[in-house]
Order: C-alpha cells, then sequence, then structure tokens
C-alpha cells in the first residue's frame, strides 16, 4: 500500500525542489544576466541583479569578432556523430554483457571504467604524437575517433544497467519464434531499451559537447568548437566578464534547450535503470 | 582602349601573383585588449599581402599549455605563436624557433627598445619581436593622496609607500590604501612578490644554483609585504590577482595599486573606471638599494620551427610589429590606443608623449635589467622570473606556500623554509646542483 503523504510535507519537499534547483541553476542564470550588463556592471560591487540598464552590446561584439556559427557547426557535427558511433559500437557490446555474461564481464566491465580514472594529460602527449603522424590534429574526424572512445565506458555502462533489467526471457521466447542476432537486438530488445538507450544518448551528447580538454588541445582554427569560442573570451589581463557571460550563454543555448525539451526521456530513462 | 586593356592585364597578372603565393596563416594569441585589436586590422595585412590570417584565441594558461605541446612535438597546428619573455630564450636555445634575422631595412630592427630585444633574443640572435611590452609601476589616487597630506614622488621607496598606504587607509569607507597581488600562480602573486624581493636585494639563486630563501633579505622582503597588507590592504588579498585589483581599484576602493603598466589604459578609461580622471602613475618603489621593484614582460610573435609558411609568417610579423602598424592603430582609434613598450620610435612621437602614461611606461622598462634583476650577481636571466624550464613549475610552488603565508594558514617564517626546501629538491632532480 502507497505510503500517504500529507499536504505540509508535499509543501515541504517542493520547497527543498525547488531549493536545489535554484541553487544549481544559479550560476547559469547570473551568465544570462551578466551578459546583458556593461563590463562596469558586472564587475559592480554590490552586484546588481535584475535593475540594470539592458544591453544587447555585448553579444554584437561577440558577434562581430568570432564565427559563431562554425564553432557551433563543429559543436554539432562532433558531438553527434561521436555519440551515435559510440551507441553503435556499444549497444552489442552492452548486450553481450548483460545476456550472454562470461566470468570475466564484471572485471571487463570495471577495466573499462578504470580508463576514465587516469587523468586526461597524462596520455596527451602519446596522443598528440599519434595525431601527428596520422595528419589528424585539427581535424573533425580526430576529435570524434577521440571524444567517442572517452564516452565510450559510460555508454556501455548506462546500456548494461538498462539491458540487465529486461527479462532475459523475452529474448529467449524471440529466439523460439525464428529471431536471429541482429533481429534481436534491432526489433526486440532496441525498442524495450528505447527509454534507457535515449537517455544515454542525449547524456553523451551533453558530455562530448561540454568536453573542453581535448577539444582545445587538439584543434586550432578549423575544427575547434564552442568550448574554444569560450576560451577566447577569458583574460587574466582585463576585465571582460560581460563579454565572458554572452559567449559563454550563446555556447550553451543550443544544449539548454534540447535538455529543455528532452526533460522527460532523460528524466525517465535515469529512472529506468538499477536505480528505479 | 590599349591602355584600358594593358590596364586590366597588369591587375590579373598581378592577382595571380599574389593569388600563387598566398597562404592562410594560422595565428595563437592570446585575449588582450591590444591582441583582439590587431585581429581587427588583419583586412589590411591581406591587402598588403594577399594572406589570409585565422586566429585562434585563447585565454593565457590555455595558449601557454597549448603552444607548448605543439611545439615541443613540432606538431606544426599553428604558423605563428603569441608568446612571452619566459618562453622565447628556452625555446630559442633548443631550436624551437626560426631566427627571426634578415628582416626588411624598412622593418628597423633597431627601433626596437633595447630591454625587449633583449629579454627576446638568445645568443644574440632575436626570436620573437614584440608587440607590446609592459612593466609594472605605482596607480596611485591623487585625491586620496592629497587628503592623506602627502605628495607622491616620482621615484617612491617602499617606505614611502607603506606610510602612504597607512594614511590613506579609511576601513569605514571601504577604501584600502594600496591592493597588490597575493594570487597564488608564478605569473600572479610569484611575480610580484619576486620583483619586491629584488628591490629588498633578495635573488632566487646564488651563482651555483642554491636556493636563496634562507637568506635575511627575502625575509625582510616578506614580512614588510605581509605587514603592510595586514594594515592596509584588502581583506583577502591572498587570493586577489590582476584582475581583482582592477575591479577594487576602479570601484575606487584602493588608495594605491602597483601593477601592469597596460593598466593604465584601464583605469583612467571613464567608461569602466569610477576614478578616471583621479588617477596619477610613479615609478615602481625601492629599498635605496639600486634595484626597483618592477618587472619587464612582452607578448611577443614567433615562428614556430615546425611551420611550412615561414616566409609569410616572416611577413605578418613584420606587419604587425612595424611602425606603419602603431601609426594606422593611431590614425583610426587614437594614440592612447597604439600596442605600448615595444618601439624608441613611439616614445620620440610628440603626439605619443601627449599620452599621461607615456613617459612613466617608458621609464619603467627601462628601469628593469633582465641580465642583473637584483643587487647580487645571479646566474640567470628574467626581472620576475628565471629563464629556466623547471622555474614555472617551481615558482608556482613557492607562490603557494607564500600565499598560504598571506592567508595566515602559516607563518612567513614557515613558508620560506618550505620554499627553500621544495626548489633545493627540484633544482637537485633537475641536475642543477
Amino acid at each position: 500500500m502507497a505510503r500517504a503523504v500529507t499536504t505540509n510535507r508535499k509543501i515541504l519537499n517542493t520547497a527543498i525542489a525547488w531549493g536545489v534547483g535554484l541553487v544549481i541553476f544559479f550560476p547559469i542564470l547570473w551568465t544570462i544576466l551578466t551578459s546583458f550588463k556593461t563590463e562596469a556592471q558586472a564587475i559592480s560591487d554590490p552586484p546588481v541583479f535584475l535593475f540594470f540598464d539592458w544591453t544587447l552590446e555585448n553579444y554584437a561584439v561577440v558577434q562581430e569578432r568570432s564565427d559563431y556559427m562554425r564553432f557551433l557547426w563543429n559543436s554539432v557535427i562532433l558531438a553527434g556523430v561521436s555519440t551515435v558511433l559510440g551507441l553503435i559500437i556499444a549497444v552489442p557490446a552492452a548486450w553481450s554483457m548483460a545476456f550472454v555474461p562470461s566470468k570475466r564481464t564484471k572485471d571487463i566491465l570495471l577495466w573499462m571504467l578504470s580508463t576514465k580514472m587516469l587523468p586526461a594529460v597524462g596520455v596527451l602527449y602519446p596522443i598528440y604524437l599519434l595525431f601527428i603522424q596520422l595528419g589528424l590534429l585539427d581535424s573533425r574526424l580526430g576529435l570524434i575517433i577521440v571524444l567517442m572512445l572517452i564516452n565510450l565506458p559510460i555508454i556501455v555502462w548506462m546500456l548494461y544497467t538498462y539491458f540487465k533489467e529486461i527479462p532475459g526471457e523475452i529474448l529467449e521466447a524471440s529466439r523460439m519464434d525464428g529471431a536471429g542476432l541482429k533481429d534481436e537486438i534491432l526489433y526486440v530488445l532496441t525498442p524495450m531499451a528505447v527509454p534507457g538507450i535515449a537517455s544515454t544518448l542525449l547524456l553523451n551528447f551533453i558530455l562530448a559537447w561540454n568536453e573542453a580538454f581535448w577539444t582545445l588541445n587538439l584543434t586550432a582554427a578549423k575544427a575547434a568548437p564552442l568550448t574554444a569560442f569560450i576560451a577566447s573570451y577569458s583574460s587574466p589581463e582585463g576585465l571582460f566578464f560581460a563579454k565572458l557571460s554572452a559567449a559563454s550563454t550563446m555556447a550553451i543555448a543550443p544544449i539548454l534547450i534540447l535538455g529543455w525539451f528532452s526533460q522527460k526521456q532523460l528524466v525517465r530513462g535515469l529512472t529506468f535503470g538499477a536505480v528505479k | 582602349m590599349k591602355l584600358k586593356n594593358l590596364i586590366l592585364s597588369a591587375t590579373a597578372i598581378s592577382t595571380l601573383g599574389l593569388a600563387a603565393s598566398a597562404e592562410t596563416l594560422t595565428i595563437a594569441t592570446v585575449n588582450n585588449g591590444d591582441m583582439i585589436r590587431m585581429q581587427g586590422y588583419t583586412d589590411d595585412f591581406t591587402a598588403k599581402t594577399g594572406h589570409e590570417v585565422d586566429w585562434v584565441t585563447l585565454e593565457e594558461n590555455v595558449l601557454r599549455q597549448r603552444v607548448t605541446t605543439d611545439i615541443s612535438t613540432k606538431g606544426g597546428a599553428f604558423d605563428i605563436m603569441t608568446i612571452g619573455m619566459y618562453e622565447t630564450p628556452i625555446w630559442g636555445a633548443n631550436g624551437w624557433l626560426v631566427p627571426l634575422d634578415g628582416l626588411s631595412a624598412e622593418y628597423d630592427v633597431g627601433d626596437i627598445l633595447p630591454a625587449m630585444a633583449g629579454g627576446l633574443s638568445y645568443d644574440g640572435t632575436l626570436y620573437a619581436a614584440p608587440f607590446y611590452g609592459e612593466s609594472s609601476m605605482v596607480m596611485y589616487r591623487t585625491d586620496l593622496m592629497e587628503k592623506a597630506g602627502l605628495e607622491m614622488p616620482n621615484a617612491p621607496t617602499w617606505d614611502f609607500i607603506a606610510e602612504a598606504a597607512r594614511a590613506m587607509t579609511d576601513r569605514d569607507n571601504e577604501i584600502n590604501g594600496i591592493c597588490l597581488r597575493g594570487k597564488a600562480g608564478w605569473g600572479e602573486g610569484g611575480a610580484f612578490i619576486t620583483v619586491t624581493a629584488n628591490s629588498f636585494g633578495a635573488r632566487w639563486f646564488d651563482e651555483d644554483w642554491n636556493a636563496q630563501f634562507d637568506q635575511p633579505e627575502w625575509a625582510a622582503a616578506l614580512n614588510f609585504f605581509v605587514g603592510m597588507m595586514a594594515e592596509s590592504g584588502p581583506p583577502g588579498y591572498a587570493t586577489n590577482g590582476f584582475n581583482e585589483n582592477l575591479s577594487l581599484f576602479q570601484q575606487g576602493k584602493c588608495g594605491m595599486w602597483i601593477d601592469a603598466t597596460v593598466a593604465a589604459s584601464f583605469v583612467t578609461n571613464p567608461n569602466d573606471s569610477t576614478v578616471a580622471d583621479k588617477v596619477g602613475f610613479a615609478l615602481a618603489p625601492d629599498t635605496g638599494l639600486g634595484k626597483r621593484s618592477n618587472w619587464l614582460w612582452a607578448w611577443a610573435l614567433a615562428i614556430p620551427a615546425g611551420t611550412q609558411k615561414a616566409d609569410a609568417a616572416k611577413q605578418f610579423i613584420e606587419w604587425a610589429t612595424s611602425k606603419d602598424y602603431i601609426e594606422l592603430v593611431a590614425a583610426k582609434e587614437g594614440w592612447a590606443n597604439v600596442p605600448p613598450g615595444a618601439r624608441t620610435s613611439l616614445y620620440e612621437n610628440p603626439e605619443y608623449q601627449k599620452v599621461p602614461f607615456a613617459q612613466m611606461t617608458l621609464d619603467s622598462i627601462n628601469a628593469a635589467d633582465p641580465m642583473n634583476p637584483t643587487v647580487k650577481p645571479v646566474p640567470y636571466v628574467g626581472v620576475q622570473f628565471v629563464a629556466i624550464p623547471e622555474f614555472a613549475g617551481i615558482a608556482t610552488e613557492v607562490s603557494q606556500e607564500f600565499s598560504a603565508a598571506y592567508a595566515g594558514q602559516q607563518t612567513v617564517e614557515e613558508a620560506l623554509a618550505k620554499a627553500q626546501a621544495l626548489t633545493n629538491d627540484a633544482m637537485e632532480a633537475a641536475g642543477y646542483r
């Protein structure tokens, strides 16, 4: 029997949820507000919150100085293609680990995750030298491969968790009905795991979009995504916080909108797995 | 008709010629005001040479890591790099940079300020051309100084600065007598305390590369700094760097600020600064030992040895650091906005002499000597740094210890003892001792 929840408790829970949400969202809100201030207002003490002369000048300056669309297009290609490629590799991998486990499956999963524990800078030089040899420096192809590989452990882990929730008997039934391996994965497993796959896809798209170490270190002018766009507005000698905020707002706007429209799938997917 | 055809043919031939040798240069640079301004004038360079430019603008520390990775692996991602006085002699010695010899006569390489040319050379060869140069100086509030009944000398001593800071401090009205860098980092608080120590006669190393933090000069410098800041500095100064102090000064919360000469144009800009018309300038202070506490720095353009476009890159450097470029900026945006501190002829120009901070900038640059940065002899080159590859790592750790002392987490003596031990360990590991 479901536990009765009192009205007071509901109000308290709602207030706490809103409070936590606001604390998490506040830095983003502050960045957006600062982008509409002058540089002097951006550093004023005490800080101004809403009552200031709103200006679009920072956006005009950023637009004039940088080719925003080029950075945006690179971000879309890098995040999109690396995520889709990752899924193509991870779905069969997660299937085999979830439904045909071996003695070493757990060890392999842990080993895969352990690759994420190495600080990225530790392998910067080997990867940089490989990129020089293969002619991949400042190319989208090179970055797509790197982003796909660094996110692959997370994709496999997430999908493995979702697949484990699906009863193996359903797959057995499909096999008895004559489904081959491809049909079993494509037409039986995938539709049942759609919420999990969708949230994996979204989360990895966000991770690839925000990835700053490799995208800054392996690009120059051609393949640089929005992370490099933001980095070009940070300055240790000069107060350009309003312009930096405008650039940051322009960089996070697409992913924020995507997250807003897909939040239902994200939440459903994230609560679909082991934490259900 | 014939003449028209001739002109059209000549134009076509010259355009083809230009296009045939046209290159696209990739240039890595920092997000500083003068660099951003240069990007705006790229069309002028393209019109003159036919070469296009792709800019990669990065934050200073990101840029440093990015270009170091590329040049040390001969990656060839960039055709020109914006580097400083610290990197240039080290990279020049390693053979990582293309020597800037054979520059045209009209470029007039002899016009580069001697202090800048010296700091950007290795073994007498210039490896980077200064785009703009800077030193450090005192910026002070003329109104608060007058209110305190004091007059700032052109060349103050540290004792005068401490006395003035005490007199100008007004805690009730949130006015701090003096704002200085305390933030950890070799280029932040580390640079400031090094030049302060120079003026107290301290040095990083003796002639045999032994650390000198156990010497009385370092204790005197650090104790003076901590005492003055406790009395007259802003709360939490241990985490303040250039930007934090600029913000405080622009809002009228500092009586004095000793920092980069490039800040002069920010604090006197009425659009950003509430005290723009009340700022005076003076040389960085000393203690009467013959060395002032000012640094020397240049942002310069260099060509990495891995590039395939060295000729076009040299053309760009000649354009960007030329007298013509300075005149181009002056014509469009006024003399106060030209890149300072690189050429002697700029300071001989009567128009530029009218800029309020021009002479003080030149005097500050000339007062710094990278070959003899402090009172005693040293085995290294550099004023606010030691031009060896290991310095950045060592100085970052040392400045972290000092910042902990500023924040009251340890005593000055403890910080100096730790600095002494970690520096000697690192130098021994690197084979200097």
